[in-house]
């Protein structure tokens, strides 16, 4: 693609528009992708950093063709790879912000070594996994987080397959950041997004997605807007885990697990489980992730953000040590500086 | 009482011995000794790929052989003139390797029963006539040692691991050689280990001593120093090479080296010595998998960096798709394959070159990549700094086909000056006016390197075709086709820059014999010999065989017979006929050994003698189907 003809603006005064490429979108027409990317847009500009400073960088399927849509530096590249692409582009650049795009089939089936390992190494990337809970381009084969029994062209019988939940799977893998939303709640999604920009490590975002054509309302039991209410609780840092059309419904602590209860009588607030995503153990996280309908509602929000050391940032430390107790490299002494002999003619 | 010294002009030892002996050690710092006194040599590690293989048994035999010389040598001796056998399994293995007559050291201490049986020995070849054609010492190292070492406070099996010391010590006073450069390195590396320290001198000295008074050898010998090119030297191994090249590169590109790699056999100590360099500001990764170490090269490559990754054929293969996606984008990218025997796990300690038609073909579609081959240990420094300046000049991925044999044997190195060394040129686009992804320079049909953080520069690249000059996703049939093309030819005109091929003999006549990689030095040696024999043979080697030098159509063309060593099934002379239409011949061995120079002077009679035969030695099972 040509470069846009716009000047890059300074950074303060970049808006959405200037994150729209020059390539004409092709997702079909309903597809949640556009949501999505519209929300990326808008938070790039949000974030306030200069337009070259970002890299997206995606593996294949329908949602990997982003990085075509978004004005920045994009690199589509091959089935499940992207996480490990991304982590050369950012160690080797910590200066880049850098945002990974993924969907259920490339980031957990082909992809899921490489998934875990740029989380568990918290590498300063911003993992957006699309999951629609089927495969789009390769026309409607069942995924790893398609329900067991489904019904697909490779599966007529129904799947055999236990479905993975992709924040568990975080979870256990030490993700440092861990968000979930939902492609048509748009406000929500743009500040979910916004939060994984502003984490300093790997920040994995599970985006409920909606494929019109081969999983149409995969979600719907938790992301109708009639249901939405009562279906789903908000995590924000700090407040209980209140959800309902009238907010009388709260989650709470049973055994080794959570219930949900009807506020009201002897259940007050006080006994609402309050959100703590910087708990350091993991186990809390784990908990939330496996919530699910019909038991429990369906959470969104960040699941869990706590701070560690990057890999790249302990990497270049490691660099600069060096540099100073060894001194910047001299090729002569690394050549000459061992045992040798001279020959005279 | 001093002994006579006889002059000698070069020598080939194996130290051989139980893969828990030390075998490795002892024949590297008989070298690092060598090296100083100023011969020429060449080495050969050989050892078992599992870590300890039971104790005295076959299967656990490492050996470490040692040619070295007052002349010019190039590889590490087809016969050892002299085997040093820390136990009968060690006596077993190499005993056939062992020239007739030539000098056999054992530790007679270590052929009791048990070790016997586990070697297969009925009897104690010590004890019968078997080994009469040797000159045969029985010398007890293992109690010799343990009364060397009995006043220090190491336990008995510490001190029993002292013995390699004490055979090394007899080998420095058999070949007059000091032992003061494996003593300080004793001192070095045991400098938290004192007790330790002292053993190993104590043992290294006693054995030297034991030369000199007992009474079993009559003289000992003296290599004189080779007349070599004037010059520092150093000893380095392959793998050492690659690693200092490679820092080499990225000071000369003014860029910091950036490597991902998966451990893989005989690859790894390329990843351990880059490792070590971070004050040059490289950055090594160890990934997760041979996919993931090539995918994090390519983006740092993306973003701007020297991405390297480094592997062995089994990783090579799962390589393959990143490689493509780097052939698709155009951009640099070096891919180091240290090739052992294969297919599969194989013989992973062990040498072969038969990668070659994976390296050229073994990825789906048209995808051309340039392939360069060191030809000696010392070779892979510079080829190391060439395959960058390729893939950088040409935005390409580079595949630098190193083996087993070049990564672990070592030789005596010139070492250059850097700053007789040419800078690799490398230019970003920064003007957003005249910037097109997919633009082409005229000479070298490359892309633009554009990185991001480049302001007004975004753009994206990707797996999927693109357009020509705007870099669009583009499926339209005429722009695939010519993309196929340009990507051949950019390949194609890496030719303009490579230097002529140099012919080894006469520019003309009845035998070429053409080479490529690590068989340089037997082949050359080979050839040399059968020059000398009155043979009108020439040779020339390879380095570069994507694309091919282009004057070597013209070469092959004035010779009657073209030879083709390689150690796979003939993968070269495929491609010779292929691309020129020349009736080469093969000269095939797989051993996971080296050749012999030997065994091409006489593969390379046979098709002198026998112009019918294509391939030598045949087929073993179309041999057994003709009638006798």
């Amino acid at each position: 693609m040509a470069p846009e003809s716009n000047d890059p603006a300074s950074p303060a005064a970049l808006t959405r528009k200037d994150f729209v490429s020059d390539q004409e979108v092709r997702w079909c027409p309903g597809c949640g992708d556009y949501a999505i990317l519209a929300q990326v847009q808008k938070v790039l500009a949000d974030l306030k950093l200069p337009r070259e400073n970002y890299v997206f960088i995606s593996g294949i399927g329908c949602s990997s063709r982003l990085p075509y849509y978004v004005n920045t530096y994009g690199f589509h590249t091959i089935h499940g790879r992207a996480p490990a692409i991304a982590t050369g582009v950012k160690t080797y650049r910590p200066d880049l912000s850098v945002w990974v795009v993924t969907g259920d089939g490339d980031g957990l089936s082909i992809g899921g070594n490489h998934l875990m390992h740029a989380l568990r190494r918290n590498v300063d990337l911003k993992i957006l996994l699309f999951n629609n809970k089927i495969y789009g381009l390769t026309k409607g084969q069942y995924s790893p987080t398609s329900e067991l029994g489904k019904k697909t062209k490779s599966t007529p019988a129904g799947s055999i397959d236990y479905p993975l939940h992709p924040l568990s799977f975080a979870v256990a893998v030490g993700a440092t950041f861990i968000a979930r939303s939902i492609d048509s709640d748009t406000n929500h999604l743009a500040w979910t997004l916004e939060q994984a920009g502003r984490h300093k490590g790997s920040a994995f975002v599970e985006i409920f997605q909606n494929c019109v054509i081969f999983n149409d309302d995969a979600f719907k039991d938790a992301t109708d807007r009639s249901v939405r209410p009562d279906h789903t609780v908000l995590l924000e840092h700090g407040k209980p885990l209140i959800f309902g059309k009238e907010k009388n419904k709260g989650v709470r602590m049973k055994g080794f697990g959570f219930e949900a209860v009807d506020l009201g009588g002897n259940i007050t607030e006080k006994d609402i489980l309050v959100h703590d995503a910087k708990n350091p153990d993991p186990s809390y996280a784990f908990l939330l992730a496996n919530m699910e309908l019909p038991e429990l509602p369906v959470p969104v929000g960040v699941f869990r953000s706590i701070e560690k050391p990057t890999y790249e940032s302990m990497l270049h430390a490691q660099i600069a040590k060096a540099k100073q107790s060894q001194g910047e490299g001299d090729l002569r002494k690394i050549l000459f500086d061992t045992e040798t002999w001279s020959v005279t003619a | 009482m001093t002994k006579e010294i006889q002059e000698v002009k070069d020598v080939v030892i194996r130290f051989a011995g139980d893969s828990g002996d030390g075998m490795q050690l002892t024949g590297m710092q008989f070298t690092n000794t060598t090296a100083v006194l100023g011969n020429d040599f060449s080495t050969l590690p050989d050892y078992p790929a599992e870590i300890r293989a039971p104790a005295g048994s076959l299967p656990g035999v490492s050996a470490y052989q040692i040619n070295f010389s007052s002349r010019d040598i190039r590889t590490p001796g087809d016969a050892p003139d002299v085997l040093v056998a820390m136990n009968p399994a060690a006596l077993k293995t190499n005993l056939k390797d062992l020239k007739d007559g030539g000098m056999l050291i054992v530790n007679e201490d270590a052929f009791s029963e048990t070790n016997l049986k586990k070697a297969g020995y009925a009897e104690n070849p010590l004890g019968d006539r078997s080994l009469s054609k040797y000159e045969v010492y029985k010398i007890p190292i293992t109690t010799l040692n343990a009364n060397a070492l009995k006043e220090t406070p190491l336990s008995k099996k510490e001190a029993e691991r002292c013995k390699n010391f004490y055979a090394l010590g007899l080998m420095f006073w058999l070949y007059d050689r000091p032992y003061d450069v494996t003593i300080s390195w004793i001192h070095d590396k045991f400098s938290k280990k004192p007790d330790v320290a002292q053993a190993n001198e104590l043992a290294l000295k006693a054995g030297f001593h034991y030369g000199e008074t007992a009474e079993i050898f009559r003289k000992h010998f003296r290599i004189p120093k080779a007349k070599l090119k004037p010059g520092v030297y150093r000893n380095i191994t392959g793998n050492e090479a690659t690693a200092l090249g490679f820092v080499a590169a990225s000071k000369l590109a003014g860029k910091p080296l950036f490597l991902a790699s998966y451990p893989i056999t005989p690859a790894s100590d390329i990843l351990h010595e880059l490792s070590r360099h971070k004050n040059f500001g490289v950055q090594t990764l160890q990934m997760e998998d041979e996919i993931a170490a090539a995918g994090a090269a390519l983006g740092a490559s993306f973003a701007g960096g020297l991405g390297l990754t480094t592997t062995s054929g089994p990783g090579l293969a799962l390589k393959s798709e990143t490689i493509n996606l780097a052939v698709m984008t155009e951009l640099p990218l070096v891919i180091v394959d240290v090739q052992r025997g294969g297919p599969s796990t194989g013989l992973p300690t062990k040498t072969e070159q038969a990668d070659l038609l994976q390296s050229l073909f073994g990825r789906n579609s048209e995808s051309p990549v340039a392939v360069v081959a060191p030809a000696t240990p010392s070779e892979c420094f510079t080829m190391a700094i060439e395959a960058f300046r390729i893939a950088v000049t040409y935005m390409t991925p580079v595949i630098y086909l190193s083996d087993g044999y070049l990564a672990n044997g070592s030789e005596p190195w010139l070492i250059p000056e850097p700053e007789n060394l040419s800078p690799i040129a490398i230019k970003h686009p920064t003007d957003r006016t005249t910037f097109r992804p997919y633009a082409r320079d005229e000479r070298t049909l490359s892309r633009p390197w554009a990185i991001p953080g480049t302001p007004g520069l975004e753009h994206r690249i990707g797996g999927i075709e693109k357009a020509n000059v705007t870099g669009n996703v583009s499926y339209d049939p005429a722009n695939h086709d010519l993309m196929c093309r340009l990507r051949a030819e950019k390949i194609a005109r890496i030719a303009d820059d490579l230097p002529p091929l140099s012919i080894f003999g006469k520019p003309s006549g009845e035998v070429l014999v053409v080479g490529w990689g690590g068989t340089y030095g037997a082949i050359t040696s080979a050839v040399e010999d059968l020059q000398k024999e009155g043979h009108e043979v020439s040779s020339v080697h390879l380095r570069y065989l994507n694309p091919l030098p282009k004057d070597l159509k013209e070469i092959l063309s004035r010779f009657e017979t073209i030879v083709v060593p390689e150690l796979n099934l003939g993968q070269l002379s495929l491609l010779l006929r292929a691309k020129y239409l020349v009736d080469a011949h093969s000269l095939n061995k797989l051993q996971g050994q080296p050749f012999k120079v030997g065994e091409i002077i006489a593969g390379v009679k046979r098709f002198m003698t026998t112009k019918e035969v294509r391939q030598w030695p045949p087929n073993p099972t179309t041999r057994q189907a003709q009638p006798r």
